[in-house]
């Protein structure tokens, strides 16, 4: 019984080919958009879930400066106004996973005929820990080359290719100025930040070495920047509090006077991206849907045009023994089979042109099939809730009247 | 018994100038077997009424038993279910479906009575064998002449075997040749037991049944037995 009624569903669509095609249209470019705009809004999910994980989860950071009026930051690490006993009292408190006091800066590097310049970051090796950043080559520096100020250097990975090429450079050596520092490690790459900033194109030494021996900072034990990595996420709104209160007390802070540091809490700018992105990709969907409704629509259109055409055809198998849920039956196969095949279409021409997309722009775009499956369940849904109407209108068709008509 | 019987049978259609009675408390008893001609002029009601003997269409009043069954007690799906084994229908102009094929045509009744399709080939090709069109299974209708796609409308009446066949002018739109080629298919039915109700307003397609009914203006004026074209003739 089903076998022929596809058998006929099938040769009523080829009886008018080019209908069937321009209605299918509708789905296909409804699918099709649905699928592209899911990849590409899964893709800037995935790629801003990549950034976000690469920080390092509950982290927070305190910058050296003065916050402007209005909330509005400027400078932030710029006046040196903390030091490494203020990451050592913070390291005190309550909620704390690990604290690393950061003194950057941007130097000119040498190896060889190379010239590279880099970002240095002076630190302690809980740098890594609180960054959550693996090594992927050689070893870390430890607290005694921290002590002694010794010359030696972890490099991320876009340094180290602009400086040593595709050969290991680990053990090797490179020139700040006339300095030598020996390379421990290779960090793992990481990509870019939530800025768009590459964060492997840096080099990771001991704070003592950079303050003292490639900076030469004024103010002992300065340093710009405390990275601070909490124990958990409930921790962190209390650390945040307690933070702002020692460093206040530490620096003598009168009530109502400015802080002296900024505290930037990296884990809430990376839920808002987080939710910006995921809401952009939502929105996508969902103007997509509406091609995809409007895909619908035009089923329901054609399949009212075909059931007054057929009228008569309906009165006959009526009249041979065809029951209600007979004629209903033939004309939602109709419309199913329209958007199902539409539907794969769509489906391929938007797998395709996300992959187009991704390729051009260079963006990650992410298929997934569950997205692709949820499409096809929408598709048939579509077809059986826009064909439901023009199939019951067929099936309640009288046989006489349908019979007379011409 | 009857196969058939209809008490005050009544008929209105709703027209502009208000309801038109088409059918006027008509009765009428036919028996299992029975070769009937339908008979009277244009207008005079031939075509409901066999409409309510197909179980097409409900009359107003009276009481139409079938084979032992009151018809009004059937809701839709039994009235469909009568349609497809019960009776068998062929209709003036063919009403055969164009896109399909002969035997897709034939074979459309056993689709709706859920045979499958081996089966629906088998006994198509049976019945358009029996109509003598065997070479035309995969001939589409607009390919072949008036009278073969009346032979093939009447192949799809009989696929199901029905006891009853009901044809409403089936001679109307062929030529006297052909004609007579129908009626004779008709003929053979009838003579292995199947009862036919015939409507026709010409005498000599009218003469291939052994009983006349005649209508006029909704009522039936005349209902005679006549003795069988061949036995007339003798
Ligand atoms: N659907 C309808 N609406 C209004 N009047 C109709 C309708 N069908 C038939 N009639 C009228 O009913 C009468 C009987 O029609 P019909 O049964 O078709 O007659 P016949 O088949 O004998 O020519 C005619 O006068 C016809 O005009
Ligand atoms: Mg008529």
């Amino acid at each position: 019984m089903l076998g022929a009624m596809l058998h006929e569903a099938w040769q009523a669509m080829g009886a008018n080919r080019l209908r069937t095609l321009l209605t299918m249209l509708g789905m296909v470019i409804g699918v099709g958009a649905v699928v592209l705009m899911m990849a590409i809004g899964q893709g800037a999910q995935y790629a801003v879930a990549q950034t976000i994980s690469s920080m390092g989860s509950n982290i927070f950071v305190v910058l050296s400066g003065y916050t402007s009026v209005g909330g509005v930051r400027s400078g932030g690490g710029s006046a040196p106004t903390l030091n490494v006993a203020d990451a050592e009292a913070i390291a005190e408190l309550e909620g704390i996973d690990t604290v690393a006091p950061v003194h950057w800066g941007s130097v000119q590097m040498v190896h060889g005929a190379n010239n590279w310049n880099a970002w240095v970051q002076g630190t302690t090796p809980a740098y890594l820990d609180a960054r959550s950043w693996p090594l992927a080559e050689g070893n870390a520096f430890t607290d005694s080359d921290v002590r002694a100020a010794t010359r030696v250097a972890l490099l991320g990975k876009t340094t180290a290719e602009n400086l040593f090429g595709v050969e290991s450079p680990v053990g090797k050596t490179f020139r700040i100025g006339q300095a030598p520092f020996v390379v421990l490690g290779v960090m793992a790459p990481k990509g870019q930040n939530l800025e768009g900033r590459d964060q492997d194109d840096l080099v990771v030494m001991p704070l003592t070495t950079a303050q003292r021996k490639v900076f030469g900072t004024a103010f002992q034990g300065s340093v710009r920047q405390i990275l601070v990595k909490a124990s958990s996420a409930e921790a962190m709104p209390a650390l945040e509090k307690s933070i702002e209160a020692l460093l206040r007390q530490r620096h003598r802070l009168r009530e109502g006077a400015d802080n002296d540091f900024t505290l930037r809490n990296l884990t809430a700018v990376a839920d808002t991206a987080a939710e910006t992105t995921r809401v952009m990709s939502m929105l996508l969907g969902a103007i997509a849907s509406v091609s995809l409704v409007v895909g619908g629509i035009g089923i329901m259109n054609i399949m009212l045009v075909s059931v007054t055409e057929r009228t008569r055809e309906i009165g006959i198998r009526m009249a041979i023994g065809a029951r209600q849920r007979d004629i209903l039956l033939q004309f939602l196969l109709e419309a199913i089979i329209i958007s199902v095949f539409g539907c794969l279409i769509g489906l391929a021409l938007g797998v395709g042109g996300a992959l187009l997309v991704g390729h051009l722009t260079k963006t990650t775009v992410v298929i997934s099939g569950s997205a692709a499956l949820a499409a096809f369940a929408v598709a048939a849904g579509v077809g059986v809730f826009f064909g439901y109407y023009p199939a019951h209108k067929a099936a309640q068709l009288d046989p006489i009247e349908a019979l007379r008509y011409q | 018994m009857a196969l058939l019987t209809l008490e005050g049978i009544s008929k209105s259609y709703v027209t502009a100038a208000g309801p038109f009675p088409a059918l006027k408390r008509v009765s009428l008893a036919i028996a299992p077997g029975e070769f009937v001609a339908i008979m009277g002029p244009s207008g005079s009601g031939k075509s409901t009424f066999m409409n309510i003997l197909g179980c097409l269409d409900r009359p107003d009043e009276g009481h139409y038993r079938l084979d032992g069954r009151s018809v009004e007690a059937l809701d839709k799906d039994a009235l469909a279910e009568v349609r497809n084994s019960f009776i068998g229908f062929v209709f003036q102009g063919f009403n055969l479906l164009p896109r399909m094929s002969l035997e897709d045509n034939v074979a459309l009744p056993l689709v709706y009575r859920g045979l499958g399709r081996e089966a629906r080939r088998a006994q198509a090709r049976d019945m358009l064998a029996k109509v003598g069109l065997e070479g035309y299974a995969a001939s589409l209708p607009n390919r072949i002449s008036g009278g073969q796609q009346q032979r093939v409308a009447i192949a799809r009446a009989l696929v199901n075997r029905p006891r009853l066949i009901l044809a409403d002018e089936p001679t109307g739109n062929l030529d006297s040749h052909t004609s007579a080629e129908v009626m004779r298919v008709f003929e053979a039915l009838n003579g292995e037991g199947i009862t036919i109700v015939l409507v026709t307003h010409e005498a000599d397609i009218a003469a291939f049944a052994r009983r006349q009914v005649r209508f006029l203006d909704g009522e039936i004026v005349e209902d005679g037995t006549t003795p069988r074209r061949e036995e007339a003739l003798c």
